[in-house]
C-alpha cells in the first residue's frame, strides 16, 4: 500500500468524463455529502467526486484512468457497511455501484444466479423464489445491502452455521484489479485451476478489486422450517443450551440470542409480549417435514433440560414471523435506549460465550455505559451494542475505547476482531494486535499482487506496518500481549 | 517439542532460500502422482503429527499438518463427526496437510463443500522461513485476507502447511444408495433437477448407463426421499462410494491417462471418445484414455470448465489448465510474495 500522490481533481474528472459511453459523475459539494460515510458514522470524509457507472466496461475504463493518475478508488455499494469500508478518501473517487443492479440471469437448472454488484441481496432470493431456490447469506441489512458489498465484506447473517458465509456461496466473480485488468475468477464449475483467488477477493473490502459481476450459488428452499423461542434465567444458561444443541448433532439453520437489555428495548418498541427473561434463544431447524419435526422435538427436550423457563413454538409462518420479529427488529428497537449506539462484531469459540459476555457487562459497568447483546450464538459471533449519547462530550470516544477493549477480549479468548462486519477503518488498530508483523507484511504482499500502486480503498482492512509500530504500545497491557499462551490462529 | 520443529523448519527454509535450493514438501507421499513432477530436497512433514485441539461441541478441529488423514477421521468418528468434504486418501499414509494442499474432495463435495470451504485457519512457514498464522478457530472470521483458504489447492507452492483448523460436522445418522438405469444426457438433467429440490442428496455417480445416488441425513428424511425418487436400493452402497472416493473402482484401474474435467454441472455430455465416470451432480467428469492435451482443454472449456491430467500420461506437457494472462499475472506475484526465492515445490503447479 504505497503512498499515493493524487493528481489534481480536474484531471480525474476530465479522465472520467472522457469515457464513452458517458456515465454519471457527481462533483457538486452538496450532492457529495450523501457519500461522506457508510453506516459507520464515526468518521466522515468528502470525496473528490462520485462516479456512478452503468456497466462493467465503464468500471474497467474508470479504474484504468484513475490508476494512471494515481487517484484512489473507494468502491461503494448500498453504504450499509458497519466498519467504514466505504468511507471516502478526500483525494479519491467514490465508485458507486448503485446503477449496476441488473440480475443478468437465474439458471434454475444449474442453481446459479448471475448478477451485477449493485443488486440488493434480498432481490436475488426474490428472483430465485419461483424456482424454489434462495441465496443463503442474509445479513440483517439484506433488503438494502448490495451483493457487491456482501462480497467485499464476506457477509454472514443468521443462517451461516448451516448454509455458510458469502465465500461459500459465490462460485465466480468478474473483478477489475488495481491496474484496470479484468479478472475472471471461478465460474460455473465447482473449482478452478490455480490459486483460490475467489477466497482472496471475497472479504477483501474493496482493496483487491472492484467486482463487476458475480455468479452466486442458489440453494433449494427447505421443505419445512420449525422455530422455537426459549427463555432463560441467565445468559449463561442460554449459552449452555447452544452448546448442548450442537453437541447433540443438530445443526440449526439459525441460533440467535438476545439479552435483557435487548428484550426490554424490543418490548418497549414493538410490544411483542416476549417472555420475561434474562436471555432469549431463538432456534430454527429445517429440512424435510419429518426431519424438521424430529429436530424440533430434540431441541425442545434439550431446552427443557437446560432449564428454559418458557418455550414458544411457531405453529405456522405467521407465528414464525412473529417470533423472528424481536430478533429482526432488535437493532431498530435499540435506538430507543439512548440516542446512539455502537455495534461491535467479534467472534469467539462458542464455549467462551458465558465468560466473555460476563466480562463485557463488567467492562460496561467500568465505563458506566449500558451494553446490550444480540448475537449469532451458533457461530460464536457476538454483537455487543454500546449505548451512548453523542450530544455529551467525550461519550463517542469512550464508546470507541470500550469497543476496542471488547475486541481485545475476543482475541484473548482465541477469537477474532471481526466475524462479519469487516475491518474497514474501524478495527484497523486491532489488526495490529491480532496479527504479527510478518503476517501483516504477507497481507501487503497479497494486496500488491492485485493492486501494486495501492489505489483501491487505501487505508482500509490492513494497517501499514508503520501504523502498527506507532500503535503497538497501546494494546500491550502490563508489558505483554494478553494471553500469549493462546495460539491466536 | 512442537515449537522446536517449527523453529528448525523456519531455519531450514531460510537456508534453502539463501541458497535458492528447492524443497519438495512431502506428507505421506500418496499424491506424488498429482501435479507436475516435484523437484528438490525432500522435506518430511509426516512426523509433525497430532491433534492440537478438538472439541466436538465447537465443531472445530485443529491438527498438525503431518497427521494422518485416517487418524483425523477416526478421532472425528469417535464423536460422531466427520470432515464433510470426504477427502480421498489414496493410501493410508495420506496426511491432512497433503489433503489440503491438493484441495481434494470426495463424492460429497457438491452437496457439502470442498476442502477449502472447511478450512478455518492455517499456520504456515512461507518461503522466507517465517512462521505465520492466518484465519482462526472460529466459524466466522473476516479479519485479514483469507490466506488460509488460499493455501487449499496451492500444492505447497506458497507455504509449508504446519497446522490447520477445520469446521467439522456431525455424521448423518442414516444413508441409502439408490440405482437407476439412465443414459448420460437424461442423467445430467435429473441430478441437477433433484439438486434444486429439498432432498438429502450426498453424492451422485454415473457410469456405464447406471446412476447411483446417495442419500444421507435424518432417517426420516432419507426414507421420505427414497420413496420419492424410486430406483433400486443398492445393498453395499457404502462400499461403492468408498471405492469411488479412493479410485478403486474398475473404471480407474487401467493405468491409462486419467483426465479430470471439472465443468458446469449442467453441461451436456462430453464427447471425449473414452469411457467416462460422472460424479458431483454432473460437475466432475472423469475420462480414462489418451487425449491430446489441447483436445482435453478444448472439451473442458466447451463445457465451461477446466481439464487436469489427474493421473498417468505425459505430465511434462503441463498438468493444469492454463490461466488467462490477467490471472497468471496475479499468480506470479502471489508466488513471489510468499516465496521470493522460488524454493517451495517449484513447478509442482506447472509454472508456480
Amino acid at each position: 500500500m504505497s503512498a499515493v500522490r493524487a493528481a489534481p481533481r480536474a484531471d480525474a474528472l476530465a479522465a472520467l468524463s472522457a469515457i464513452r459511453p458517458p456515465f454519471s459523475v457527481v462533483a457538486e459539494r452538496e450532492r457529495l455529502a450523501a457519500f461522506e460515510t457508510d453506516a459507520w458514522i464515526q468518521r466522515r470524509e468528502m470525496p473528490m467526486a462520485v462516479a456512478i457507472p452503468d456497466t462493467g466496461e465503464q468500471v474497467q475504463e474508470a479504474v484504468r484512468a484513475l490508476a494512471r493518475l494515481a487517484v484512489p478508488v473507494v468502491t461503494r455499494g448500498a453504504g450499509t457497511g458497519l466498519s467504514g469500508g466505504a468511507t471516502p478518501v478526500s483525494e479519491g473517487i467514490v465508485l458507486a455501484m448503485t446503477r449496476m443492479r441488473r440480475i443478468v440471469g437465474i439458471d434454475a437448472q444449474a442453481r446459479l444466479a448471475t448478477v451485477e454488484p449493485g443488486v440488493p441481496n434480498a432481490q436475488v432470493t426474490s428472483a430465485a423464489e419461483p424456482a424454489g431456490l434462495h441465496f443463503a447469506p442474509d445479513p440483517s441489512s439484506q433488503v438494502i445491502s448490495s451483493i457487491g458489498g456482501n462480497i467485499a465484506e464476506n457477509a454472514g447473517g443468521v443462517h451461516c452455521l448451516k448454509y455458510g458465509l458469502t465465500v461459500h456461496n459465490v462460485t465466480g466473480l468478474r473483478a477489475v484489479d488495481g491496474e484496470g485488468d479484468l479478472l475472471e475468477v471461478g465460474g460455473e464449475a465447482l473449482d478452478s485451476p490455480g490459486y483460490d483467488l475467489l477466497a482472496l477477493l471475497v472479504g477483501s473490502e474493496g482493496t483487491l478489486g472492484v467486482v463487476t459481476q458475480a455468479t452466486l450459488r442458489l440453494l433449494p428452499r427447505p421443505q419445512a422450517t420449525e422455530t422455537l423461542l426459549a427463555a432463560f434465567g441467565s445468559v449463561k444458561a442460554g449459552a449452555e443450551a447452544v452448546g448442548a444443541i450442537i453437541g447433540a448433532g443438530v445443526i440449526p439453520a439459525g441460533l440467535e440470542m438476545m439479552d435483557r437489555v435487548v428484550i426490554d428495548a424490543c418490548e418497549r418498541y414493538m410490544a411483542l409480549g416476549l417472555p420475561k427473561a434474562e436471555a432469549l434463544l431463538l432456534v430454527e431447524v429445517d429440512g424435510g417435514a419429518e426431519e424438521a419435526a424430529e429436530a424440533r422435538a430434540a431441541v425442545e427436550r434439550i431446552l427443557v433440560a437446560c432449564g428454559a423457563t418458557e418455550i414458544r413454538i411457531a405453529k405456522d409462518d405467521a407465528e414464525r414471523a412473529n417470533l423472528w420479529k424481536s430478533r429482526k427488529g432488535a437493532f431498530a428497537a435499540l435506538a430507543t435506549v439512548l440516542p446512539d449506539y455502537y455495534t461491535m462484531d467479534g467472534s469467539i469459540p462458542r464455549r467462551a460465550l458465558p465468560e466473555v459476555l460476563d466480562r463485557v457487562y463488567e467492562l460496561g459497568r467500568e465505563y458506566g455505559m449500558v451494553i446490550g447483546n444480540v448475537f449469532h450464538a451458533g457461530d460464536g459471533n457476538i454483537h455487543p451494542c454500546i449505548f451512548y449519547d453523542s450530544a455529551k462530550a467525550g461519550e463517542l470516544e469512550r464508546s470507541e475505547e470500550l469497543g476496542g477493549r471488547i475486541l481485545e477480549l475476543c482475541i484473548e479468548h482465541g477469537g477474532t476482531i471481526t466475524g462479519e462486519h469487516g475491518v474497514g477503518l474501524e478495527k484497523i488498530k486491532q489488526m495490529c494486535l491480532q496479527f504479527r508483523v510478518a503476517e501483516i507484511a504477507a497481507f501487503h504482499g497479497v494486496k500488491a499482487a492485485f493492486d501494486p500502486a495501492g489505489i483501491l480503498n487505501p487505508g482500509k482492512a490492513v494497517p501499514t506496518l508503520k501504523r502498527c509500530a506507532e500503535w503497538g504500545g497501546m494494546h500491550v497491557r502490563g508489558g505483554r500481549v494478553p494471553r500469549p499462551d493462546i495460539p491466536r490462529f | 517439542m512442537a515449537d522446536d520443529f517449527i523453529k528448525d523448519l523456519c531455519a531450514r527454509v531460510k537456508d534453502h532460500a539463501a541458497r535458492k535450493a528447492p524443497i519438495a514438501i512431502r506428507g505421506g507421499g500418496t499424491k506424488d502422482f498429482y501435479g507436475a513432477p516435484a523437484a528438490g530436497e525432500p522435506l518430511a512433514m509426516a512426523g509433525y503429527a497430532g491433534i492440537v485441539a478438538y472439541e466436538p461441541r465447537e465443531l472445530v478441529l485443529v491438527v498438525k499438518a503431518g497427521t494422518r488423514l485416517e487418524e483425523v477421521e477416526a478421532a472425528l468418528a469417535a464423536e460422531g463427526q466427520m470432515l464433510a468434504f470426504e477427502p480421498p486418501r489414496f493410501g493410508s499414509a495420506a496426511t491432512i496437510g497433503g489433503t489440503v494442499a491438493c484441495n481434494l474432495s470426495g463424492p460429497r463435495r457438491p452437496y457439502a463443500g470442498a476442502a477449502r470451504d472447511f478450512v478455518l485457519g492455517a499456520r504456515i512457514v512461507n518461503g522466507r522461513g517465517e512462521d505465520l498464522s492466518f484465519g482462526g478457530r472460529v466459524i466466522k472470521n473476516v479479519a485479514g485476507y483469507d490466506v488460509s483458504r488460499l493455501m487449499a489447492g496451492a500444492l505447497g507452492t506458497l507455504g509449508v502447511l504446519t497446522e490447520l483448523a477445520f469446521k467439522v460436522l456431525p455424521k448423518p445418522p442414516a444413508e441409502a444408495t439408490l440405482a437407476f438405469e439412465m443414459d448420460e444426457a437424461p442423467m445430467i438433467e435429473t441430478v441437477n433437477r433433484w439438486a434444486g429440490q429439498p432432498l438429502p442428496l450426498s453424492a451422485t455417480a454415473w457410469e456405464a448407463g447406471v446412476l447411483r445416488v446417495r442419500l444421507a441425513g435424518a432417517a426420516s428424511a432419507v426414507s421420505a426421499a427414497r420413496a420419492k425418487l424410486g430406483g433400486t436400493e443398492v445393498a453395499d452402497g457404502a462400499a461403492y462410494w468408498e471405492d469411488l472416493r479412493e479410485h478403486r473402482l474398475p473404471f480407474f484401474a487401467a493405468g491409462r491417462p486419467l483426465w479430470r474435467l471439472s465443468v458446469a454441472q449442467t453441461a451436456a455430455p462430453i464427447a471425449a471418445g473414452h469411457p467416462q465416470l460422472v460424479e458431483w451432480g454432473g460437475g466432475l467428469r472423469w475420462a480414462c484414455g489418451d487425449l491430446a492435451v489441447p483436445r482435453a482443454r478444448e472439451l473442458a472449456a466447451g463445457a465451461r470448465g477446466h481439464a487436469t491430467l489427474f493421473r498417468n500420461g505425459d505430465r511434462a506437457a503441463g498438468v493444469f489448465h492454463p490461466l488467462a494472462p490477467a490471472l497468471a499475472k496475479i499468480h506470479r506475484r502471489l508466488k513471489d510474495a510468499f516465496d521470493p526465492a522460488g524454493i517451495l515445490n517449484p513447478g509442482r503447479m506447472d509454472n508456480f
